[in-house]
């Protein structure tokens, strides 16, 4: 798919230039006849950003493959609120298995398409971060290394919101989780913790990792159709705010995914055989209290008086972002 | 065609006899040699269509065998011991999905303390995880019952373990008979699944059920394991007859028709058992034996006629139920509801002690005169245990047990020699 950013003057944003394409330009989400891959009905909290990341993603990549995909889907949210017995959402072939071994059946699969001679049919994983950058990181480092032809994408919510909301290796510093309660002399998630799988994919040097919003839709349908587009080992982060884990307003999903690009929190770029190639600037770039002030998982900070020293470290993780990945943009 | 070869290699050639379109590998001894057989096959281009996956661990290889599987493909994989253990969680899962996997297991004690050597914890450990479970007598039925597990497997959708003794058959070179690639395909057809990831016709395979349905799906798997009680006789009567050799089958009697003692076993201990066997009828003892191969579906109704008319039974049993004793026993027991006769639990082999003949001769002997205790642990070394046991009475410190019995094996003592070579260490 071609990217082709429109700015529209009078809001600012390039978002709403949609209806200003050609038909065959326009987001997959626009089109009447997408497949609808995480149909409607399921049981997703409202304003659940896994669902919203789930359906862009297998839309895009159904599209990309005329198709002829298969999903491999890890225990979770996703798989939980999409299968309650015996409905199913999923208008693909869906498989779910364990907790921790999406990647590897994804790669049996992708086996077995290979033994049958089906270069045509592919194969995606997904998984929540638990399934991802915790239990399932084996499995998921052997698929990298292997280089086998699969997709894997990770929606990450910052937490095993499945169980509860507990902390996972992906949840940030400073965040209330009901394994980092906020309470006594440091509440929440620690500091100098976590694991960044992304960079970690491309310590493995395969074709393809990007990062992806679902605050940026077509950054990350561009992304699952380049993904597509190459065969070996491929990994897709998108972040996916959840309103009952983050405590946040549903309708604040979208606002919230943006702000965490756009303080720097969340960087969005794409990397080829362990390589940046590119990264999306940032044009209006916000201080870390606007993003952290919407989600009550981080209400601790912001009391009388506010923690104003462990605020100024979140601000310094989002600086260092911008700087690494070369973030702010310059000026035309 | 006749072969010398090593049981594990003999296991390879059957398992590409019959066509696996994928194979997942993880190294653990005693299995390894069956999937490096495998994978030279495939490299060499000898096993044509397949697909040879070096996977990063047991959990892996099972997963990558679900993926393959539910895409409509033979699949195929081995491991023993802690391998089997490290894969539970997705053993449970390949069962609960009904994918026709056949697995080898290269039947491997559990630590700790660490052990390689042959006996069957591992395997009864996953007694329970809807797997069909057959155990081979030799390496000729090992061989033979891989080809007949696929054909079993794939009728029932059900995933079926070949359980062989490690070392005792893994490792051993004997005379086989290699059957010829028109011979295996006549006997297994082309794999046709039940249930198949297709784009062309989009299913969800492993949603969520909740206790309006989680009752009839696992009847169903029971169900579906009784109706093997009926297709591995078939099966196996099928097989004698293309291949002319018996092989495989619910159980064996040896002997059996007017014994008043009779022996169970599983797997390569049988040949054992009825060498003895034939040395007490030779001094006109009573005495029969009953190998089980199918352990699970367990054939109760098999297994009650053909101990009924004994007077005791002695299980033997290469594995532990810590803190009640036999396993095999406990099939065993059940299938003689309402029979009276005497029944005994004999743990032997564990952690591949040898089960000599004369040590089950002593046994037998002594089951012939009711003399045994209900559970027995042939050749335990009391003095050990004792001496042991009266260490730990007299002090709290006592240090890791394996390390203090291995140390009065070696030296008659247990005391520590930690101070020796580490004067740091000295007061």
């Amino acid at each position: 798919m071609v990217e082709t950013l429109i700015k529209f003057y009078q809001t600012g944003t390039f978002t709403v230039g949609n209806r200003l394409l050609r038909e065959d330009q326009r987001a997959v989400q626009a089109d009447m006849q997408r497949t609808n891959s995480l149909n409607s009905g399921h049981r997703a909290c409202q304003g659940c950003g896994e669902a919203l990341g789930a359906r862009y993603a297998i839309d895009a990549a159904m599209r990309a493959t005329g198709n002829r995909l298969i999903a491999v889907n890890a225990t979770g949210c996703l798989e939980v609120f999409s299968t309650p017995y015996p409905e199913s959402s999923w208008q693909v072939p869906w498989i779910h298995s364990l907790f921790g071994n999406a990647a590897a059946v994804a790669s049996g699969v992708a086996a077995a398409l290979r033994a049958q001679g089906r270069d045509d049919v592919r194969v995606i994983a997904q998984g929540g971060d638990g399934g991802t950058t915790d239990i399932g990181f084996g499995c998921l480092s052997g698929m990298f290394e292997r280089n086998d032809d699969v997709l894997y994408i990770c929606y990450d919510n910052e937490a095993y919101m499945n169980t509860g909301v507990q902390r996972s290796s992906a949840t940030p510093p400073a965040a209330r989780t009901a394994t980092t309660p906020a309470v006594g002399a440091s509440p929440g998630n620690v500091f100098g913790t976590g694991k960044n799988v992304p960079r970690i994919a491309m310590a493995h040097r395969i074709p393809y990792v990007a990062t992806a919003s679902v605050a940026n839709l077509r950054d990350l349908e561009r992304k699952v159709t380049a993904a597509m587009d190459i065969r070996g080992a491929r990994y897709l982060h998108i972040l996916v705010p959840c309103p009952l884990g983050w405590g946040s307003a549903p309708d604040d999903t979208i606002r919230i995914a943006r702000l965490a690009v756009e303080t720097g929190l969340f960087p969005l770029f794409e990397a080829r055989h362990g390589e940046v190639t590119d990264r999306t600037p940032i044009r209006h770039r916000h201080p870390v209290e606007e993003y952290l002030k919407l989600q009550k998982r981080y209400a601790h900070l912001f009391g009388c008086p506010p923690d104003h020293g462990r605020i100024a470290l979140l601000q310094a993780m989002a600086d260092r972002n911008i700087a690494e990945y070369d973030l702010a943009e310059v000026a035309a | 065609m006749l072969k010398q070869i090593e049981g594990s290699k003999a296991v390879a050639e059957a398992i590409a006899l019959c066509r696996p379109q994928v194979v997942c590998a993880y190294p653990i001894t005693p299995q390894t040699h069956i999937v490096e057989g495998l994978g030279e096959m495939v490299k060499d281009g000898s096993l044509a269509g397949c697909e040879f996956i070096n996977v990063e661990s047991e959990f892996a290889a099972m997963s990558v065998a679900i993926g393959s599987s539910a895409a409509g493909v033979r699949t195929y994989t081995a491991t023993s011991s802690q391998g089997l253990l490290f894969m539970a969680e997705a053993v449970y899962n390949a069962a609960g999905l009904g994918l026709p996997i056949v697995m080898t297991i290269g039947n491997r004690a559990i630590g700790a303390p660490i052990n390689i050597w042959n006996d069957h914890s591992d395997s009864m450990s996953m007694r329970d995880a809807g797997w069909i479970q057959l155990y081979a007598e030799t390496n000729q039925e090992a061989l033979d019952l891989h080809i007949q597990a696929f054909r079993l497997a794939e009728e029932l959708s059900c995933p079926v373990m070949v359980c062989m003794d490690g070392f005792i058959l893994t490792h051993a070179y004997e005379r086989v008979d290699v059957p010829d690639q028109a011979q295996v395909d006549a006997f297994v057809p082309p794999y046709v699944p039940r249930q198949v990831l297709d784009p062309a016709d989009p299913v969800s395979i492993g949603a969520l059920v909740g206790p309006e349905a989680f009752t009839e799906v696992r009847y169903l798997a029971h169900h579906k394991q009784l109706r093997a009680l009926d297709t591995i006789p078939q099966l196996a009567a099928q097989f004698e007859r293309q291949f002319g050799r018996a092989s495989g089958g619910l159980i064996r009697t040896y002997r059996t028709e007017d014994a008043a003692t009779i022996v169970v076993a599983l797997g390569s201990l049988n040949g054992t058992v009825q060498e003895e066997v034939d040395e007490m009828r030779l001094a006109g003892k009573r005495i029969g034996s009953v190998s089980i191969c199918s352990f699970r579906p367990f054939p109760l109704a098999a297994v009650r006629e053909a101990l009924k008319g004994a007077q005791r039974v002695v299980v033997l049993e290469k594995c532990l139920a810590v803190g009640l004793g036999g396993i095999v026993s406990d099939g065993v027991r059940k299938s003689l509801s309402g029979i009276a006769l005497n029944g005994y639990t004999v743990i032997a082999g564990l952690g591949g002690r040898a089960i000599t003949r004369e040590s089950l001769r002593r046994l037998f002997h002594d089951a012939d005169r009711d003399a045994l205790e209900q559970v027995t642990f042939l050749d335990l070394n009391t003095d050990v245990v004792a001496a042991e046991l009266d260490r730990e009475r007299a002090a709290r410190r006592t240090g890791p047990t394996a390390e203090a019995i291995l140390r009065r094996l070696a030296t008659g003592s247990p005391a520590s020699t930690v101070h020796e070579g580490r004067p740091w260490l000295r007061r």
